[in-house]
């Protein structure tokens, strides 16, 4: 069997192709905005903000084998913002973990992509998520173990500011800390909306860096839509601090479409056929 | 129970790298042997039981044998989301070790005691409940625990509760009861700490010509079907005796097992707690007391159960 580093490049040897990554994450969120049609779901909002991370993670940082997705020393990526399940399915399938038609049976009835990723049903989801707070601990124990086994495998965990209203998120932010558990990343998809409010509105989050860094950890407020920059700073984990790595990526809810940026009636709208092709020629597909 | 458990641990823990002890900042001292021979595969995961959970949670998918610690409530209902969705949803081999289960940290008021735990945990798919019936049981339980590949949830009472064996039941296995003593007019099925209480209840009734099996019911989830079925089908009168609620406990579990498989019980008792709060100060053997379940009052009410009728 090929070890981990003979089947993936190595971080620093790898350059970052932007404008290629640009491209795969317009294509990411051109298959999100159909199946969110098609299925007539929510959280397109949520989703579209997170698809240049996912693309980082997806074609650039996470050391994986879609024909091996269970081998021990793979990097880890758990969507914590299970919401955003479609961008993560819609990136897996691309990736090859199952074929791209299965896509169409998105919310279908006995198919295998439900509304919020499953567990131990679909190869590639790292954790079943959906309710918010359980991705960063789940991760912290998969890191943990990382450490114990001493493999050198990394976790990225992608949060939403609103799911930072937890209090189990903090409670796990404490314990990376302490622990220095230097091999995860989080990033925070910082689009100032949550399901019904402006997230500050809500919960006083900002200054959310600030929090992060006085919690213990390595903290950077990044452009979310910045790929290259996105794809160069989760690649540089561990980075050397001795800490765990916070990536507040600033984003935008509805990213990519003129008509849903920043406005939360996208957080529950489903597009119409029409508007399908408005955001495809937006997006460049058409 | 709890030295039990500690030292049973750090045997288990020499023997399987993969054995991991996840603390809610509790059991001072306890541990320090398992500390010392394990020093990386401690962890006090501080007041922060949803985390701790979910670390476990992280760690059992990631191939090891993590267990968490700390009082009743707080590694069972502060952390109930957590239990259900990360380690059962996950089918993750998360071990869940409760001190302090019932009314044994009576003293400590409300906020320590559960009387509810039983409930929440056995409704949850994957779950499998064992409540050991002394600290023969607790090694036992722990070791098939571990044997196990999913959640177990392990509920023990405090220390220095009477032993009911000698060592560990040769026959402990998970959702198999083992027969402490035998009798021929009542069955006595108790589960976790109220075993003593449940051998000295046969002392009674046997110096009142009542013959009582005595059952240590150890695995709530799953039940033992083939010890129901035999002990309904022989015994005059059934009890089941648990430090639980009646709402969701080892009760509630064979009553709803009576209804599904249509039983004809001759007999039916359950003891165990109200749906009440238990306000008062006191320890645990007054609690028991104010609430019917000491030996001599599960006595008392079996033999008024058999003479009425």
């Amino acid at each position: 069997m090929l070890t981990l580093q003979e089947k993936t490049i190595l971080p620093e040897t790898r350059p970052i192709d932007a404008p290629k990554l640009a491209e795969i994450a317009a294509e990411l969120r051109g298959k999100v905005i159909e199946m969110s049609h098609k299925a007539q779901t929510a959280h397109l909002g949520s989703s579209l903000s997170c698809c240049d991370i996912v693309t980082a993670a997806y074609w650039h940082v996470t050391r994986i084998d879609p024909k091996d997705p269970l081998d021990p020393l793979r990097d880890r990526f758990i969507l914590s913002k299970g919401h955003a399940a479609s961008t993560l399915y819609a990136a897996l399938a691309m990736r090859g973990f199952f074929p791209l038609e299965e896509l169409d049976t998105f919310c279908q009835d006995g198919g295998r992509l439900a509304e919020h990723p499953p567990a131990n049903l679909l190869p590639g989801v790292e954790a079943a998520t959906g309710s918010l707070g359980h991705g960063l601990p789940i991760g912290i124990g998969m890191a943990l173990a990382g450490r114990i086994k001493n493999e050198s495998y990394r976790i990225h965990a992608l949060l939403s500011d609103g799911e930072c209203n937890e209090g189990s998120v903090w409670e796990a932010a404490m314990f990376a800390a302490a622990h220095k558990l230097e091999n995860i990343c989080i990033i925070v998809d910082y689009n100032k909306w949550q399901a019904t409010a402006r997230s500050n509105q809500t919960l006083a989050l900002a200054p959310l860096r600030d929090k992060w860094e006085a919690f213990g950890w390595d903290a950077m407020e990044i452009d979310g839509h910045d790929i290259g920059t996105v794809a160069r700073l989760m690649d540089n984990v561990p980075n050397g601090s001795g800490k765990p790595v916070a990536l507040i990526a600033n984003t935008i809810k509805g990213k990519g479409v003129s008509f849903m940026e920043d406005d939360n009636n996208w957080h529950y709208r489903a597009p119409t056929a029409e508007e399908v092709v408005l955001a495809r020629r937006e997006l460049g597909l058409i | 129970m709890r030295n039990a458990f500690a030292d049973e641990l750090t045997k288990l823990g020499s023997q399987d790298s993969r054995v991991i002890m996840l603390s809610g900042d509790i059991g001072n001292k306890l541990f320090d042997k398992f500390k010392t021979a394990h020093p990386d595969r401690f962890f006090n995961c501080g007041v922060a039981e949803a985390n701790m959970t979910g670390v476990a949670a992280g760690m059992a998918i990631s191939g090891l044998r993590p267990i968490t610690y700390t009082i009743t409530p707080f590694v069972t209902t502060r952390c109930l989301e957590q239990i259900r969705t990360d380690v059962c949803y996950h089918e993750a081999p998360v071990v869940i070790v409760a001190v302090g289960a019932g009314l044994a940290y009576a003293g400590l008021g409300p906020t320590h005691h559960a009387c509810e735990d039983i409930s929440f945990l056995r409704s949850i798919p994957n779950m499998v409940v064992i409540c050991p019936g002394d600290a023969w049981e607790v090694r036992g339980a722990l070791r098939a625990a571990l044997r196990q590949d999913r959640p177990v949830y392990i509920r023990m009472g405090k220390k220095g509760e009477p032993l009911v064996h000698d060592a560990v039941p040769a026959d402990f296995e998970i959702g198999r009861a083992i027969t402490v003593t035998d009798g021929d007019d009542v069955c006595l099925l108790s589960t976790g700490n109220m075993l003593p209480e449940a051998v000295e209840a046969a002392h009674l009734l046997k110096e009142r010509g009542i013959s009582a099996r005595v059952v240590s019911f150890h695995t709530v989830k799953p039940l033992d079907i083939a010890c129901l079925t035999e002990a309904f089908d022989k015994f005059r009168l059934v009890a089941t005796l648990e430090e639980h609620s009646l709402i969701g406990g080892l009760g509630a579990a064979v009553a709803e097992w009576v209804t599904d498989d249509g039983v004809k019980p001759k007999q039916f008792l359950r003891f165990g707690t109200p749906d009440t709060f238990f306000k008062w100060s006191g320890e645990q053997e007054y609690a028991r007391e104010r609430l019917g379940l000491t030996a001599a009052q599960i006595a008392d009410r079996i033999q008024k159960t058999l003479t009425r009728n």
